[in-house]
C-alpha cells in the first residue's frame, strides 16, 4: 500500500464511518463486559449476602442465576458483536476495498 | 476405592492463580506416592496417542512452508479454530481444579471460573481482527509492524518465553503428579512422556498437528464433561433445585455453599486477579498465535465467538460436576480416607484431594471404564496445552529472535523452520528438566505469574502499538519491560511466594496478584517514554501509524490464506 493509497483511504468517508462506528461499538461492548464482571466481583466483595438470598423459598440463591448470567453474557456480547460485524461492518469494508481498487 | 486406589500427590497440583492460595488449602493433596497401573485408562490413552501420532504424520507431510509450520497455512476454519482455542485454553487445571473448588466451597467455584471466561469478549472486541490483519505468525509481527524490529521483537520474545516458561512449569509439574496419580506411572517417566509427545507433535507436525490435537482434546473433554453433567442432572430428574437441595443437606457447610464464601474478601486483590485473568487472556502468546491459522479477520472473529461459547459451556458443566460430586460422593466412604473410627472429613479426606472430585465422579456415574476415559482425557488435555505453549515458544525463538533480529530477515524459510523445530526440541528438554527440578516445589503461583506477565507486558505493548499513534519503539520497550519486571518482582515479594515458598515471615508486597499495579506501570511507562522520545526514529514510527491503522481496520494488504 503506497502513500497515495493511504491518503485516499484516509479521506474516504466510508472509512471514517466504518472506524467510528466499529470503534465506538467495540469499546461500548468492552465496557459492558467490564461493568458486568467487576460489578459481580464488587457485589461479592461488599454485599455477599445479596447473592446469598434464597429464591422462591428453595435453597437456590440469587447468586446462581447471576453467576450464570455473567457467563452467558460473555457469549451473548460476542454474538452481538459478530452479528453486527458480519451484517454491517463487513459490507462497508468490502465497499472500501472496491473503491480503492 | 476400586479402580482408583489410594493415591496421594503433592500439594499445589493444579493451582493456577496466585490469589487463590487460600482456597487451594482445601485442595491440597497430602503426601506422595502412586497407585497401581490403571489399565482401561492406559488403553484409552494409547488410542489417543496413536491417533494423534497418525495425525502428526499426516500433518508433517503437508507442512512444507513457514506458513504451514507456524499458521497451518491459514487454512483452519473459524469453527475449527474456535474448538482449537478452547482446546488450547481449557487446561486440566480448570477441569479438575474448578470442579474441585466447587466440590469444596460450592458457589465460590463459580466466581472463580467466571474470571477465566470474561477475557474472551475483550480479545474479540479489541484484538482478534486487528491481530489477524496486521500479523503473520506471531503477535510480535503486529508490534513490529511500524516499530523498530530489533527492540520490539526482543521484547515480545522475552514476554512470550516468560509466559511459556511459567505456564509450562505449572503444566509439567501438574502433568507429572496427575499421571502418577491416574496411571500409576512414576513422576519422572510421566514428565518425560509428556515432554517427548509435545516435542513430536510440534517438531514434526507444526501448527497443523497442534491444532488437531487441540480440536480432538476439546471434543473429548466437552463430550466427557457433558456426559457427567447429564448423568448428575438425570439423577435429580433434571431439577437443579433438587440437586442443590441434596447438596446443601449433604455438604458439611450446608447453606453456605449457595453463597459467596471467603474467595473474595479483599476488593483490591479481587480486582487485581480479575484484571490479570481478563487482560492476561488477551496477552497469551499461544492463544494469540491461533488467530493466524484462519483465512481472514472474519474467521478470526468467528473463532472467538465459538471459543467463548465452548469455554463458557464448559465452565457451566464444571459447576454442575462439582455439585454432582458433592451429592454423589460425600456420603460414600469408599471415596474417602476413612479413619479407624469410621469418621472422615467430607471435603479434605477425599482420596487424592479435592482436585480429584471430577475423577471420582466419573467412576460414580460411569463406572471404571468411564473413569479410564476421563483419566485419558485429562492426560490429552495436558498434551494439547503444552503443545500450544511449545509451538509459541519455538516460534518466538525462530521467527522473532533468529529470523528477524539475528539474521535481519535474510534467512531461507527452510532454515527458519529447521531452527523452529530445533527450538521445540530444546524447549521440550528444558520443560522436562524444569518439571523434574520443580517436582517438590510449590508451583501454585506459576500460572498466576504467567497471566500477570501476559497482562502487564504483552497486552499493553500490543494494545498501545495498535491503538495509539504516539507509541514509539522506545516507549514500548521501556514500558513493556517495566510491566514485566514489576509483575515478576511483585509476585516474588507476595505472600504466595515470599512467605509460602521462601518461608519468610511477612510478605514485602501485600497482594498475590500484581496486575492492577504492574499493568498501570506498563501503560504509564509506554505512554511516558513514548512522549519524551524525541528521536527522529520516533517521528517516522508515528507517521507510519496511518498505514498501519488502515490495514488493521480494513485488512487491506493483510496476509491471505495460502492455497494448498
Amino acid at each position: 500500500m503506497g502513500d497515495n493509497d493511504v491518503l485516499r483511504i484516509r479521506r474516504e468517508p466510508l472509512f471514517r464511518e466504518l472506524v467510528d462506528k466499529r470503534t465506538r461499538f467495540a469499546w461500548a461492548l468492552s465496557a459492558a463486559m467490564l461493568v458486568i464482571y467487576f460489578g459481580f466481583i464488587l457485589v461479592i466483595a461488599f454485599a455477599p449476602k445479596v447473592l446469598g438470598t434464597p429464591i422462591g423459598g428453595g435453597v437456590m440463591t440469587v447468586g446462581i442465576p447471576v453467576g450464570l448470567f455473567v457467563i452467558v453474557s460473555a457469549f451473548v456480547l460476542t454474538g452481538i458483536y459478530v452479528y453486527r460485524a458480519n451484517s454491517e461492518f463487513d459490507p462497508i469494508t468490502h465497499q472500501i476495498k472496491e473503491r480503492v481498487k | 476405592m476400586r479402580a482408583l486406589s489410594i493415591a496421594l500427590a503433592a500439594a499445589g497440583l493444579f493451582a493456577f492463580a496466585a490469589g487463590t492460595t487460600e482456597c487451594w488449602a482445601a485442595g491440597a493433596i497430602d503426601g506422595g506416592g502412586r497407585q497401581a497401573l490403571n489399565v482401561p485408562a492406559i488403553v484409552m490413552f494409547l488410542i489417543f496417542v496413536g491417533l494423534t501420532l497418525g495425525i502428526t504424520k499426516w500433518a508433517a507431510n503437508r507442512t512444507r512452508s513457514a506458513a504451514d509450520f507456524y499458521a497451518a497455512g491459514g487454512g483452519i476454519t473459524g469453527f475449527q479454530n474456535g474448538l482449537a482455542i478452547a482446546g488450547d485454553y481449557m487446561s486440566a487445571a480448570s477441569f479438575l481444579g474448578i470442579s474441585g473448588l466447587v466440590f469444596a466451597t460450592g458457589f465460590d467455584g463459580l466466581i472463580y471460573s467466571v474470571g477465566w471466561l470474561v477475557g474472551w469478549p475483550i480479545v474479540l472486541f479489541l484484538i482478534a481482527e486487528r491481530l489477524r490483519n496486521l500479523g503473520k505468525y506471531t503477535f510480535a509481527d503486529v508490534v513490529a509492524f511500524r516499530l523498530e524490529a530489533t527492540p520490539t521483537r526482543i521484547l515480545a520474545a522475552i514476554g512470550t518465553l516468560s509466559v511459556v516458561a511459567f505456564y509450562l512449569i505449572a503444566q509439567m509439574v501438574g502433568a507429572g503428579k496427575l499421571i502418577e496419580l491416574l496411571f500409576g506411572l512414576p513422576y519422572l517417566y510421566a514428565v518425560i512422556l509428556v515432554g517427548a509427545l509435545m516435542i513430536i507433535y510440534v517438531a514434526f507436525g507444526g501448527m497443523v498437528a497442534t491444532t488437531w490435537v487441540q480440536i480432538i482434546k476439546a471434543c473429548l473433554l466437552l463430550g466427557g464433561a457433558s456426559f457427567m453433567a447429564f448423568m448428575v442432572l438425570a439423577s435429580f430428574g433434571f431439577s437443579p433445585e433438587a440437586m442443590f437441595r441434596s447438596a446443601v443437606d449433604i455438604h458439611p457447610k450446608h447453606l453456605a455453599i449457595m453463597e459467596p464464601g471467603g474467595l473474595v474478601s479483599d476488593p483490591i486483590s479481587a480486582i487485581s486477579l480479575g484484571l490479570a485473568l481478563m487482560f492476561g487472556t488477551a496477552g497469551l502468546p499461544h492463544i494469540l498465535m491461533r488467530f493466524f491459522t484462519v483465512a481472514d479477520a472474519k474467521a478470526a472473529r468467528k473463532s472467538v465467538f465459538y471459543a467463548t461459547g465452548f469455554i463458557g459451556y464448559f465452565y457451566i458443566l464444571t459447576f454442575i460436576i462439582g455439585f454432582g460430586a458433592i451429592t454423589l460422593l460425600m456420603n460414600d466412604p469408599s471415596y474417602f480416607k476413612v479413619a479407624a473410627s469410621g469418621a472422615y472429613n467430607k471435603v479434605t479426606d477425599l482420596l487424592g484431594g479435592t482436585n480429584m472430585a471430577a475423577i471420582h465422579l466419573a467412576n460414580a456415574v460411569g463406572g471404571s471404564l468411564f473413569l479410564g476415559f476421563i483419566s485419558a482425557v485429562a492426560f490429552a488435555t495436558i498434551l494439547a496445552v503444552v503443545a500450544g505453549l511449545t509451538l509459541a515458544g519455538a516460534s518466538a525463538v525462530s521467527h522473532d529472535l533468529y529470523a528477524s533480529v539475528i539474521a535481519k530477515g535474510k534467512v531461507s524459510e527452510d532454515k527458519e523452520i529447521r531452527l523452529s523445530k530445533f527450538s521445540a526440541v530444546i524447549i521440550g528438554i528444558v520443560a522436562i528438566t524444569l518439571g523434574y527440578i520443580f517436582e517438590n516445589q510449590n508451583v501454585a503461583f506459576m500460572v498466576g505469574l504467567a497471566f500477570a506477565v501476559a497482562a502487564s507486558c504483552n497486552f499493553p505493548v500490543l494494545l498501545m502499538s495498535v491503538f495509539w499513534k504516539g507509541t514509539t519503539s522506545r516507549g514500548a520497550l521501556v514500558g513493556g519491560l517495566l510491566g514485566l519486571a514489576s509483575a515478576v518482582v511483585m509476585v516474588v515479594l507476595s505472600p504466595a511466594v515470599w512467605v509460602k515458598t521462601f518461608g519468610f515471615k511477612t510478605a514485602l508486597f501485600p497482594y498475590d496478584n500484581p496486575a492492577l499495579f504492574s499493568m498501570t506501570i506498563a501503560f504509564v511507562g509506554i505512554w511516558l517514554f513514548s512522549k519524551i522520545d524525541a528521536s527522529a526514529r520516533a517521528r517516522v514510527e508515528q507517521d507510519a501509524f496511518e498505514a498501519q491503522y488502515i490495514r488493521s481496520e480494513t485488512g487491506i494488504g493483510a496476509t491471505g490464506a495460502l492455497a494448498h
